[in-house]
């Protein structure tokens, strides 16, 4: 578990860049860092690894302050993937990604197991990329490198720094589901950066949405989607982004809540939901059974009801209007 | 011509040794010159005050005309090859020095970056990855020395230091044209052929990975 407690930047002593954040991040968790460029995201990130300093403030590393630790250890302990990959180009792939083991003293056959190893997770043949330099690979195979090469000491917990955001938007899907993929695998917990709410959106347990140095708002996308805390993630998000993402609406979303004769609907014979059936699930059942009313049943009590009507005032209230259809993000679902 | 092949092979065995001489006055300056500018060029880039220091010290050095330097260090270590040897690797330094500078500092800074977040110390970042990408640079700083070395060295002669220089001054003197186009020609050959060996020594010494590009 990673812990942030009233942490404070500042560059030069005036400029606040991090400002009373505290952030607690569970093990295993996938959290995104979401904001504009300048909101502090990536300093935050980068005190975690101590490649800044706090201010003032703590931060915990399952319980241990890391002021505590040799920032050389505690940072090879640390995974860490950036944007522009870095790989050392005067060294092959698999010397890449040996290199924090060999940093730390490993036995070179453990080694030299570990990358094949890696190299295969990635998808990459290790027959055919073991010995090749970083220049021959395309953009979205350096960065599996990248991601190989920060998990080569096995660490708890990896930060990544945008890493996908300079790849086409095809390899970065590829590359976003198989690190979902990968952390479904190896449950380590994941601190991504990035300034792209759908990318925060697809891959987040959690998103922090920052701005000027805060955190206005630390949730599941789920919630940050249907609760934006203020105006200022509503438009961060944008109001259409639920039409984007419809597999996150549930039954009780779409209920009427007031339906006058609600109680005495009886629930046994027909067909009935329950407040977190999808969306999806319910136009289904509506369409098979050719349903008019739909009872959304909790604990045997009947909380809403799914109607015709409903279901188009929901579509009216998150439907995009011209404005939101002014960059299309639909390469991956 | 003929006056030309007749002289060289009369005079081989004096070609050769003169030759020599002024190998070894070049080698030792230029390898002293590495040994010392290489760590300088590596040690700077730590502080950029230490760094303008250094390179504008050593940028005065090169402006010294090479016969004002030779008499300038009269004084300090009297003449023949002491002088020479000091001479040279004076300016030798100054492309070693800068070369090593430059090439390190212009290691892309992303890789260095990654470098440290990976958990490496600055020496280790220095001889594992900085050092490595700086070759090619570094190289062809130790080459323009050399070079630069084995053009000053003909003028060593003037301090009493001997050297292929004996062989154009005393052909001016003497009017024996063949005598110096022959010192001249074995300069230049010389110097060619050093350039040429340290290109594959730099081309032996450089990762695959960033010659292929």
């Amino acid at each position: 578990m990673i812990q942030l407690i009233d942490v404070y930047k500042t560059f030069n002593g005036n400029d606040m860049v991090v400002e009373d954040l505290s952030l607690e991040i569970e093990e295993g968790e996938l959290v995104v860092l979401v904001g504009e460029s300048g909101c502090g995201k990536t300093t935050t990130m980068k005190m975690i690894n101590r490649l800044e300093e706090v201010s003032s403030g703590t931060i915990m590393i399952n319980g241990k302050d890391i002021k505590e630790s040799d920032p050389i250890k505690l940072r090879r302990n640390i995974g860490y993937v950036i944007q522009q990959v870095g790989l050392f180009p005067h060294l092959t792939v698999g010397q890449n990604i040996g290199v924090v083991p060999r940093l730390t003293k490993n036995d070179p056959a453990k080694i030299a197991k570990r990358t094949i190893e890696l190299l295969e997770m990635t998808g990459l043949k290790h027959e055919d990329y073991l010995n090749r330099y970083p220049n021959e690979l395309s953009g979205g195979q350096q960065q599996r490198i990248g991601v190989a090469r920060a998990l080569a000491n096995n660490p708890d917990v990896v930060l990544m720094d945008e890493p996908f955001s300079a790849l086409d938007p095809i390899t970065r899907c590829q590359l976003q589901d198989e690190l979902l993929n990968l952390q479904e695998e190896l449950h380590k917990t994941f601190v991504f950066v990035t300034h792209d709410v759908d990318e925060a959106i697809k891959i987040g347990d959690r998103i922090a949405v920052m701005q000027d140095g805060r955190i206005m708002q630390y949730n599941t996308p789920e919630n940050i989607l249907k609760n934006p805390a203020n105006q200022f993630i509503e438009n961060f998000v944008g109001q259409d982004r639920l039409w984007k993402t419809p597999n996150m609406l549930r039954a009780k979303d779409i209920m009427d809540k007031n339906y006058e004769n609600m109680k005495d609907i009886k629930i046994t014979d027909i067909v009935i939901v329950q407040p977190d059936t999808s969306l999806h699930e319910v136009l289904q059942l509506r369409e098979k059974h050719e349903l008019q009313i739909i009872p959304v049943v909790e604990e045997g009590v009947t909380v809403g009801i799914i109607t015709e009507s409903s279901i188009l005032s929901l579509m009216a209230e998150i439907i995009p209007g011209n404005e939101g259809l002014k960059c299309p993000h639909t390469y991956c679902t | 011509m003929s006056a030309y092949i007749l002289y060289v092979t009369n005079s081989w065995e004096q070609i050769l040794s003169r030759s020599g001489e002024h190998v070894y006055l070049a080698f030792t300056a230029v390898g002293l010159a590495c040994l010392v500018g290489i760590p300088i060029g590596l040690l700077i880039n730590r502080n950029k005050k230490l760094a303008n220091i250094v390179m504008n010290g050593a940028n005065i050095l090169q402006t010294i005309p090479s016969l004002a330097m030779f008499a300038l260090l009269i004084p300090l270590v009297g003449i023949r090859d002491k002088n020479a040897i000091l001479a040279l690797f004076l300016y030798g330094l100054l492309p070693i020095i800068k070369n090593t500078y430059t090439g390190i500092r212009n290691v892309d800074p992303a890789i260095t970056e990654a470098a440290k977040g990976m958990g490496m110390s600055s020496m280790q970042m220095l001889y594992k990855v900085q050092a490595p990408l700086a070759i090619p640079v570094i190289m062809a700083g130790v080459r323009i020395a050399t070079v630069t070395g084995i053009g000053v060295a003909t003028i060593a002669t003037l301090i009493g230091s001997g050297g292929l220089g004996t062989l154009i001054y005393q052909g001016i003197g003497m009017m024996n044209y063949p005598m110096m186009i022959s010192g001249a020609i074995a300069a230049a050959l010389l110097a060619l052929l050093t350039d040429y060996i340290l290109g594959l020594l730099e081309k032996m010494m450089t990762s695959k990975g960033i010659t292929s590009k």
